[in-house]
């Protein structure tokens, strides 16, 4: 019987057969946490009483989430993180004005690579699932222990498979592929499995799309959401590595427990309705639901390419007089990048705001929060109740290029009505 | 251990989001994240919930983000068991490993009401309405599972392993 990548990786690092449903205990490559999960995490790490991490190299740690502190608890939080960091020599450890959201910033530093197992106490830590890794989200708990060991306990998971055939629509990209996914299987569908997106469509995607596609496995459930690596991966990740990596595929007799087929020339942008990711509707049964905020950024969609395409769209143009439009670089490199392309000129002529990397508004943390009442359409992950704010405030999820067009216009609109 | 109470029903996909707002994540002291769980759908619960009593939701409970912070809440409020048609996986590995019971148990979740009293064998898994009398058995964990709920968590397993290893040493 074949494997899949995720029974690979696994398999690979216990040095024998894996196969799903089976418990095991294995080595992970990467460890990280942020400023929300890790205190957490350092209570239960020092309960141990040890003298160092299980390699100072191998854990991750950045401060994104609620800083630059937005309060004075926060400022707390990210300095118990800073001083672990210090005392336990953690390699790692982003500060503000080098750092950036965690999954834009760590394949952006080449810190994680094809055929790895990374852990992170953040459920986003799925994202590199992209590169052909092993990524997936635990607790601060789990952190805690891995950090202590190296070591972390797993049930191998059942993989779902996801083929994306034919060519994408104009204005369709990994966001509507990945929004489109879930609203056909559901918040649990893919609960504990891993799932692997793969298919002509996957193959021309470049690595932002692929890493939002991978980032949002999480709200299906997944365990993870692998791209087999290929000739776009090794392209990415051959200039930051600065290790080894070993590329996975699929057998073709690999046991699938489901496999979905798509055909992505019918697949219009997609947004998701409140309050959950699987609520989606083609941008052509929307309606009319005006705005009062736009959110582009955050670990799903704050890559440069996203930002190239607000900018497309915004060019020229002003945000609609009652709409805030928020942009957020997801890292201090993709700002300075969209500086140098004259992208952050484009937002400030059009009236948009832009901060420094922060998750800050996705998680109703700062930097954007909403009133009682109001209504955001946002390129972030999440439209839970009370989610960005107000318990009465509504998120609606799309791409920047939705995102950008319904801050012109004041209402949820597509490109193809400002250009 | 046995655990008899007062339950407290919930729906479907109940997220993270719901069982502690991310304003709350300021903090990692249980007893004041206790203060506002599940305020993101039911702003009256921390006041009307008491120790021993047990929590029973449909299906993908504790789905959305990682944060330990909402395990921590639900067991720092007093609530002794949750009993879910299914859990999100991260949500049900944090809940082991901070040493809260939970048990997945779809028939059960289905035939209990509001006002019903359940009793709870968290070791063997059996849950007991003792309200209508019907008895539900439910898978016990696998061996590995057992032997980190034994140990008392995670971090105790971590702690008898290290020990283990020092001795050979």
């Amino acid at each position: 019987m074949g494997k899949t990548i995720a029974e690979k990786i696994l398999g690979a690092h216990m040095g024998r057969d894996v196969s799903p449903g089976e418990l095991i205990e294995v080595g992970v490559d990467i460890a990280l946490g942020n400023d929300i999960t890790t205190p957490l995490a350092i209570v239960e790490f020092e309960k141990l009483g040890l003298e160092s991490v299980f390699d100072r190299d191998r854990v991750v740690l950045v401060p994104d989430h609620f800083a630059p502190n937005k309060d004075v608890r926060a400022a707390q939080q990210c300095k118990i993180l800073r001083e672990f960091a210090k005392k336990y020599n953690i390699t790692n450890y982003f500060e503000v004005g080098r750092m950036g959201i965690e999954h834009a910033l760590l394949p952006e530093a080449g810190l994680v690579l094809p055929g790895d197992i990374i852990i992170g106490a953040d459920s986003h830590t799925c994202t590199y699932g992209a590169l052909g890794a092993f990524a997936t989200g635990i607790g601060s708990t789990d952190l805690a222990a891995v950090m202590a060991t190296g070591q972390i306990w797993f049930m191998v998971p059942e993989s779902i498979k996801f083929i994306y055939n034919g060519s994408c629509q104009k204005w369709v990209g990994g966001k509507d592929l990945i929004l489109h996914t879930i609203g056909r299987i559901g918040v649990d569908g893919a609960n504990y499995a891993a799932m692997e997106f793969c298919g002509e469509v996957i193959s021309s995607l470049p690595m932002s799309d692929r890493f939002t596609m991978s980032n949002m496995a999480i709200e299906a459930g997944g365990k993870c959401g692998i791209i087999q690596a290929d000739e776009t991966t090794i392209e990415y990740v051959t200039p930051r590595a600065k290790r080894s990596y070993k590329i996975y595929k699929s057998d073709s007799d690999a046991k699938y427990k489901e496999v979905y087929e798509f055909d992505c020339s019918r697949i219009e942008p997609q947004v998701a309705f409140p309050h959950l990711p699987s609520n989606t509707k083609p941008i052509s049964q929307v309606g009319d639901i005006k705005i009062d905020q736009g959110i582009i950024g955050s670990c799903t969609n704050g890559r440069i390419e996203d930002l190239r395409i607000a900018a497309q769209v915004l060019k020229g143009k002003k945000v609609h007089p009652e709409v805030r439009l928020i942009i957020i670089p997801a890292t201090q490199k993709i700002y300075q990048l969209a500086i140098k392309e004259g992208l952050i000129d484009i937002f400030i002529e059009a009236q948009a705001v832009v901060s420094t990397p922060t998750c800050g508004p996705c998680l109703g943390g700062h930097m954007g929060i909403l009133a009682e009442g109001e209504k955001a359409i946002a390129t972030t992950n999440r439209n839970f109740v009370g989610r960005m704010g107000h318990p009465k405030s509504e998120v609606y999820l799309a791409s920047p290029a939705i995102a950008a067009a319904s801050c012109i216009k004041g209402r949820i609109a597509s490109p193809e009505e400002v250009l | 251990m046995v655990i008899k109470g007062k339950i407290h029903m919930f729906g479907d996909n109940v997220n993270t989001d719901d069982i502690i707002p991310a304003v709350y994540l300021d903090t990692t002291n249980p007893v004041e994240l206790a203060k506002h769980c599940m305020v993101g759908i039911d702003s009256t619960f921390p006041d009307k919930v008491a120790s021993g009593e047990i929590m029973v939701a449909n299906k993908n409970f504790g789905c959305g983000s990682s944060r330990e912070h909402a395990p921590i809440a639900i067991k720092a409020c007093g609530i002794a068991c949750v009993i879910a048609s299914s859990f999100a996986r991260i949500f049900y590995r944090n809940a082991i490993n901070i040493g809260l019971p939970i048990i997945v148990c779809p028939e059960a979740v289905e035939e209990t009401k509001d006002e019903d009293v359940l009793e709870v064998d968290t070791t063997c898994g059996r849950i007991k309405n003792i309200t209508t009398g019907k008895i539900y058995a439910t898978a016990p964990f696998p061996e590995f599972m057992q032997r980190l709920i034994s140990a008392g968590g995670l971090m105790e397993y971590v702690r008898e392993k290290q020990d283990m290893a020092a001795d050979v040493n």
